[in-house]
């Protein structure tokens, strides 16, 4: 006789094995509750020889699945040793459920072997060529869009507007102060070091000048709009597709493009270069705090500085590009909105997406123009 | 009933539709009359709200022809299409109120997209329609400050904006109690009486079906399509079909389940 039962207290689930000489008696008594340790049928039925395996209660108490997983597991284990399963003493209702899940349950199918590189690799190719897709026909309904305001600019929602443009600035402004600023301090860090060991200390002005100017700014300020108004621009169209307000949209016979994408990508689109504007101004001052406070060189000699290196036209090549940038943010940000999937997890896959995809484009724009401007000679 | 027109307003003929690659409901073909009240009905995952989903247009059909008012709905072109979308409104089942305007704004948006009221007017126009549906004064809340059966109804008022010649409804009475859910029939019935709506309702509320319906469509999961069409007392009463007299009858014992596996009237599943 072999008897197991769990060792702590709460844990009574017991199970007694017994062999004669035609077959093999499980006596089960105890509570079986799925949150406590119970015997599993394995440890209980090694080397058990009898060809007749049954199950009968005794002193059963409280059960639940983990009997019934207990007894299914134990039927499986018969029928892959040949063995004869009775389970004819137990309680109807257990019974029951017994016989709810087929004999063959525990047998899993076989795992389907990995999948090869090349089926990888088209679906991948696949999803890339959809996601493609989806973003020129978007773009297409976009300037199809903004096509009909042109031709009626009252249908315009300029009021959403306004107030997306409201928001952008407010929910901007301090990030992008905090980071141009420091972008400053620290170009003009790192410049102090090599150019007052020649005596020119001065020139921190100019490359802290052009390098926020020409790049750094209109990039820092792109990447904290993509991150913040891109966002929050899927966050908000995902959420009302998931609760069916894009399709009741629809059916008003409202395109969900020119109803929430349009005035948001134009509010983003115009506020960007003041950000970015606003964004040289601080990032100049923290090359000036730093030439100021480590290098000696007064603010005005660093304001003139500045102001003889750094021209119009690398301010203007520097605002022009973040029409761009804040396009690529709100079509972006649009874009994954519209196309997100109706739960929760389809959400946050949008709005993760949309910062990716944003900062993804800004940066091929950004490269794209240095070789514009390059050739232009800007 | 009284004052049906010959013509159907909505005639569905040959509908196959479905998601992807599979097919939810093949060759469906019905018609529904002026004033008439029809329900869809059936178990879940039969294809309701898929029919509703083709009907309304958001769903492209595989196959097939809607036309209301004898303009066909999956042939028209941008401009018709926009013509058609203003000819019903609908009910959505979580009611799809737009959250971020309030309740004036989501009544007053279609008239301002399909007419050229002036400002004032659409104002006019927004409480009037609250007060049909028992939500005079509430022109300035969100749809989030309200219950589930005022939402209901305010939904109802969007939808009823155009004074459409058809409703849809998907589900009115989920989620809502048994006096909010007979209140909102009452509502349904009173805007048939008024304006002469017809109304399409998806749901599977039976005191709702037997209060309210003219007749009834049943689907089924298993034949894609219509298996019984006809008042609901009468085919609760004389189908031959278990199926519907199943669906129609709760009071009915279920019939026993021949499975081998099958035990009592609750399955689990186990994985």
């Amino acid at each position: 006789m072999n008897t197991q039962s769990t060792g702590d207290k709460t844990a009574t689930a017991k199970v007694q094995a017994g062999v004669s000489d035609v077959e093999c008696r499980v006596q089960i008594g105890g509570d079986w509750r799925l949150n406590e340790r119970v015997p599993s049928w394995k440890s209980v039925f090694q080397n058990r020889m009898a060809m007749n395996v049954r199950v009968v209660s005794d002193d059963l108490g409280k059960w639940d699945t983990s009997l019934v997983l207990f007894l299914v597991h134990g039927r499986a284990w018969c029928a892959a040793s040949k063995k004869q399963f009775h389970a004819e003493a137990l309680p109807e209702n257990l019974q029951a459920l017994l016989r709810q899940v087929p004999v063959n349950s525990a047998a899993k199918p076989p795992v389907e072997a990995s999948v090869k590189p090349w089926e990888l690799a088209s679906n991948i190719a696949e999803k890339w060529a959809d996601h493609a897709q989806q973003s020129v026909s978007f773009l297409g309904e976009c300037t199809l869009g903004f096509i009909g305001v042109a031709k009626n600019p009252r249908r315009f929602r300029w009021l959403d507007c306004l107030v997306e443009m409201q928001q952008c600035w407010a929910s901007s402004l301090p990030m992008v102060s905090l980071v141009s600023f420091l972008v400053g301090v620290i170009l003009a860090f790192q410049a102090a070091v090599e150019l007052r060991q020649f005596g020119a200390a001065i020139y921190v002005a100019d490359l802290v000048g052009l390098s926020i100017v020409r790049e750094l700014g209109p990039m820092m300020a792109a990447f904290i709009v993509a991150g913040g108004t891109g966002a929050r621009f899927a966050a908000q169209i995902g959420n009302m597709k998931v609760d069916d307000e894009i399709d009741a949209l629809e059916t008003v016979g409202i395109s969900s493009v020119n109803f929430l994408a349009l005035p948001r990508m134009l509010a983003v689109t115009v506020m960007m270069p003041i950000l970015a504007l606003y964004a040289n101004v601080l990032g100049v001052l923290g090359g000036m705090f730093v030439s100021a406070t480590m290098l000696n060189i007064p603010a005005s000699a660093y304001w003139i500085e500045t102001q003889n290196r750094v021209g119009f036209s690398d301010v203007s090549s520097g605002l022009f590009k973040c029409l761009f940038f804040g396009l690529a943010v709100g079509l972006a940000g649009c874009l994954r909105g519209i196309k997100c999937e109706r739960s929760a997890a389809g959400v946050g896959t949008a709005t993760s997406s949309a910062v990716v995809t944003g900062i993804m484009l800004i940066v091929l724009a950004d490269a794209l123009f240095a070789v514009i401007y390059n050739v232009l000679g800007i | 009933m009284n004052g049906i027109a010959t013509a159907p307003v909505i005639e569905v003929k040959n509908l196959t539709c479905g998601y992807g690659e599979t097919v939810v409901l093949q060759n469906v073909s019905f018609g529904v009359h002026a004033r008439e009240v029809l329900f869809v009905i059936g178990g879940s995952g039969c294809g309701k709200s898929t029919l509703l989903r083709c009907l309304i247009g958001l769903l492209k059909p595989f196959h097939g022809d809607i036309a209301y008012f004898g303009k066909s709905f999956t042939a028209a072109d941008t401009g018709q299409r926009r013509d058609i979308l203003k000819t019903f409104g609908v009910l959505y089942q979580n009611n799809a109120l737009w959250s971020s305007m309030t309740l004036a704004e989501n009544i007053s948006l279609p008239l301002e997209e399909h007419t050229s009221l002036s400002r004032a007017d659409r104002d006019e126009i927004v409480a009037l329609k609250l007060t049909e549906v028992g939500l005079a004064g509430s022109e300035d809340l969100y749809p989030s400050e309200l219950s589930g059966g005022m939402q209901k109804r305010a939904a109802l008022a969007r939808a009823l904006a155009l004074d459409p010649g058809i409703v849809f409804f998907d589900e009115p009475s989920e989620g809502l109690d048994p006096i909010i859910s007979r209140e909102m029939d009452e509502l349904i019935l009173q805007v048939r009486e008024n304006f002469g709506t017809t109304m399409v309702i998806v749901s599977h509320q039976l005191s709702s079906i037997f209060r309210l319906a003219d007749r009834v469509i049943m689907l089924n999961h298993e034949t894609k399509g219509i298996i019984a069409e006809g008042h609901p007392a009468e085919l609760a009463a004389t189908s031959i079909d278990p199926r519907v007299r199943d669906f129609l009858n709760p009071n009915n014992d279920l019939p026993k389940q021949t499975n081998e596996n099958s035990a009592g009237g609750t399955k689990l599943i186990f994985k």
